[in-house]
């Protein structure tokens, strides 16, 4: 099992990953043998090693999201071993090392497993649910005109804090996909909260909210049940407050707002 | 859709409907706890008879009793709609998940535990509420006035193991149950705070353990004192 490996050797893995050709195929989970894998390397390296042998032997590469491999875009993803982002908590998949693993481990890759988010090919899911949730209302409308001065308007640092953390959602999806219920809650909260602490955001405080959590259900995603394995696969820690903070909006949206 | 009808069929919505109608059947647990506890009194199960007739014939109770069966329903419809719901947005399982490493399962089985709580309702309701309403009463006379006697009937029903076993095996469901959604409720309903949310989680706590070993003291009480005679 995953464990940290104190003598930097190079490790021998069993892979086992979720291969199918297009959104409409059937996939199945194929075994590969990889040799060789520094303990220095970030899961997304062993990857790109596993694929260099896959074209050596004329075998399709496998198709997995990346971008920054830096833990700030939000486009790897990947179930590693029963969890999304893989064991280590608070990291994204780009930024786990092989070192979390041991010499001899079978891996199991699987891509984010949710009705609104159809895969693609092989680990490459469509998140674009998500961006549409986002443009439901994640987003304050203001005139361009003269900047502000820097602390015009002023916000108590404890609030400014809090937005700010949940502002730090990078839209992996890994609250979706580690949900038994499959809901994007957290992602939503996160944004709906953010916006709704600062003053900029309260002018369409309630239209937003409503709009949000209406796009949410129509994309699919379950109801939260408080049961919390979102915030604690989350990899940049958005608190399940959020959540609660969600509900409060929603609420007092729905039973305050002009929108009949 | 009016607003009305938007919010209540919305995920967050049918959750309120949820979260209020289970604080209040929480609140029901309590006085139905507190009544039961007549039981206890060595007296031949005098009080707990008189205390069953006031409570099958009171006007406030039984407009009460009403309430609570809409309490249940809508709990029970709202909760398992979501529930199914939700089971059915993951199309494709994974083929190796480990939930336990970042959830209670408790809070994972609420629709499973509330089902054995349901299971568990229909049993207790036909053996004991039905019988009160709708059976032939067992006339006795305390101090001069005729009363069903349906302390007798609790008595002799938890001579049976098996009956034992299923009142034990609901309530540590129902525990189970209120362990997660005692606090989750509150959650649900957007409060939250640093002061208070604390308190609640460990009320919630308690309140899931001493209440389900109330109810289960009963059925424990009355078959050990029939070993014993
Ligand atoms: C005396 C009986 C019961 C009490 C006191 C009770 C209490 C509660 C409470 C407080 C919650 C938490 C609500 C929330 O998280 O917002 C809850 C959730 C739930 N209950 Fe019950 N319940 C009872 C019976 C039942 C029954 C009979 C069923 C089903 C057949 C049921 C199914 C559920 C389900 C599935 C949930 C989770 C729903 C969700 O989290 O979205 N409950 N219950
Ligand atoms: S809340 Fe966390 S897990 Fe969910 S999308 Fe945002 S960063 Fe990813
Ligand atoms: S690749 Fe950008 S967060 Fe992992």
């Amino acid at each position: 099992m995953a464990g940290n490996n104190p003598n930097s050797k190079p490790m021998n893995l069993t892979l086992k990953v979720w291969r199918q050709k297009n959104s409409q195929a059937a996939g199945t989970l194929e075994t590969y043998q990889i040799k060789d894998i520094s303990p220095e390397m970030s899961f997304l390296e062993m990857m790109d090693v596993l694929n260099e042998d896959l074209l050596l032997k004329g075998i399709d590469p496998v198709a997995f999201d990346h971008d920054c491999r830096e833990g700030i875009c939000g486009m790897c993803s990947l179930y590693i071993n029963g969890r999304a982002h893989g064991p280590e908590r608070g990291t994204t998949t780009c930024q786990l090392h092989m070192r979390k693993f041991s010499d001899g481990d079978t891996i199991t890759i699987e891509p984010w497993r949710a009705g609104p988010f159809p895969v693609l090919k092989d680990l490459c899911t469509d998140r674009s649910a998500l961006d549409r949730i986002q443009q439901a209302g994640g987003y304050i409308s203001v005139n361009t005109g003269g900047v502000p001065d820097a602390n015009e308007i002023p916000i108590p640092k404890n609030i400014a804090d809090k937005a700010f953390d949940a502002a730090t959602c990078i839209q992996c999806g890994a609250c979706v996909a580690a949900c038994k219920n499959g809901s994007a809650m957290l992602f939503t909260s996160a944004k709906v909260s953010q916006l709704a602490m600062l003053p900029q955001g309260k002018v369409e405080r309630k239209t937003r909210v409503e709009n949000m959590v209406a796009q949410m259900d129509k994309e699919g995603f379950g109801a939260c049940t408080n049961i919390g394995s979102c915030a604690a696969e989350c990899p940049v820690g958005i608190s399940l407050e959020n959540i609660a903070m969600l509900n409060r909006e929603y609420i007092n949206a729905s039973f305050t707002s002009e929108n009949v | 859709m009016s607003w009305f009808s938007k919010t209540f069929s919305s995920s967050i919505g049918r959750k309120l409907v949820v979260a209020v109608t289970g604080l209040f059947l929480c609140s029901f647990l309590v006085v139905h706890l507190i009544g039961n506890l007549q039981l206890f009194k060595s007296d031949g199960g005098a009080s707990f008879n008189i205390y069953s007739h006031f409570m099958a014939t009171n006007p406030i109770i039984r407009t009460m009793e009403i309430v609570l069966l809409l309490g249940f329903v809508f709990h029970i419809y709202q909760s398992l709609y979501l529930n199914r719901k939700n089971n059915s947005v993951r199309k494709v399982p994974y083929a190796y998940n480990r939930p336990q490493d970042n959830s209670n399962w408790s809070s994972r089985s609420m629709g499973l535990l509330g089902t054995v709580i349901l299971l568990f309702l229909i049993i207790h309701l036909y053996n004991f509420f039905w019988r009160a309403r709708f059976g032939e009463p067992n006339m006795i006379d305390i101090e001069g006035t005729g009363y069903d006697d349906l302390y007798s009937v609790v008595v002799q029903s938890f001579q049976l193991w098996w009956y034992v076993l299923i009142y034990v095996v609901a309530q540590i469901a129902l525990g189970l149950h209120l362990y997660h959604g005692f606090s989750s409720a509150f959650h649900t309903l957007g409060l939250n705070h640093k002061k208070y949310t604390p308190a609640i989680q460990k009320f919630g706590a308690f309140f899931s353990i001493v209440v389900p070993a109330g109810f289960a003291s009963m059925p424990l009480y009355f078959f050990i004192q029939g070993l014993l005679n």
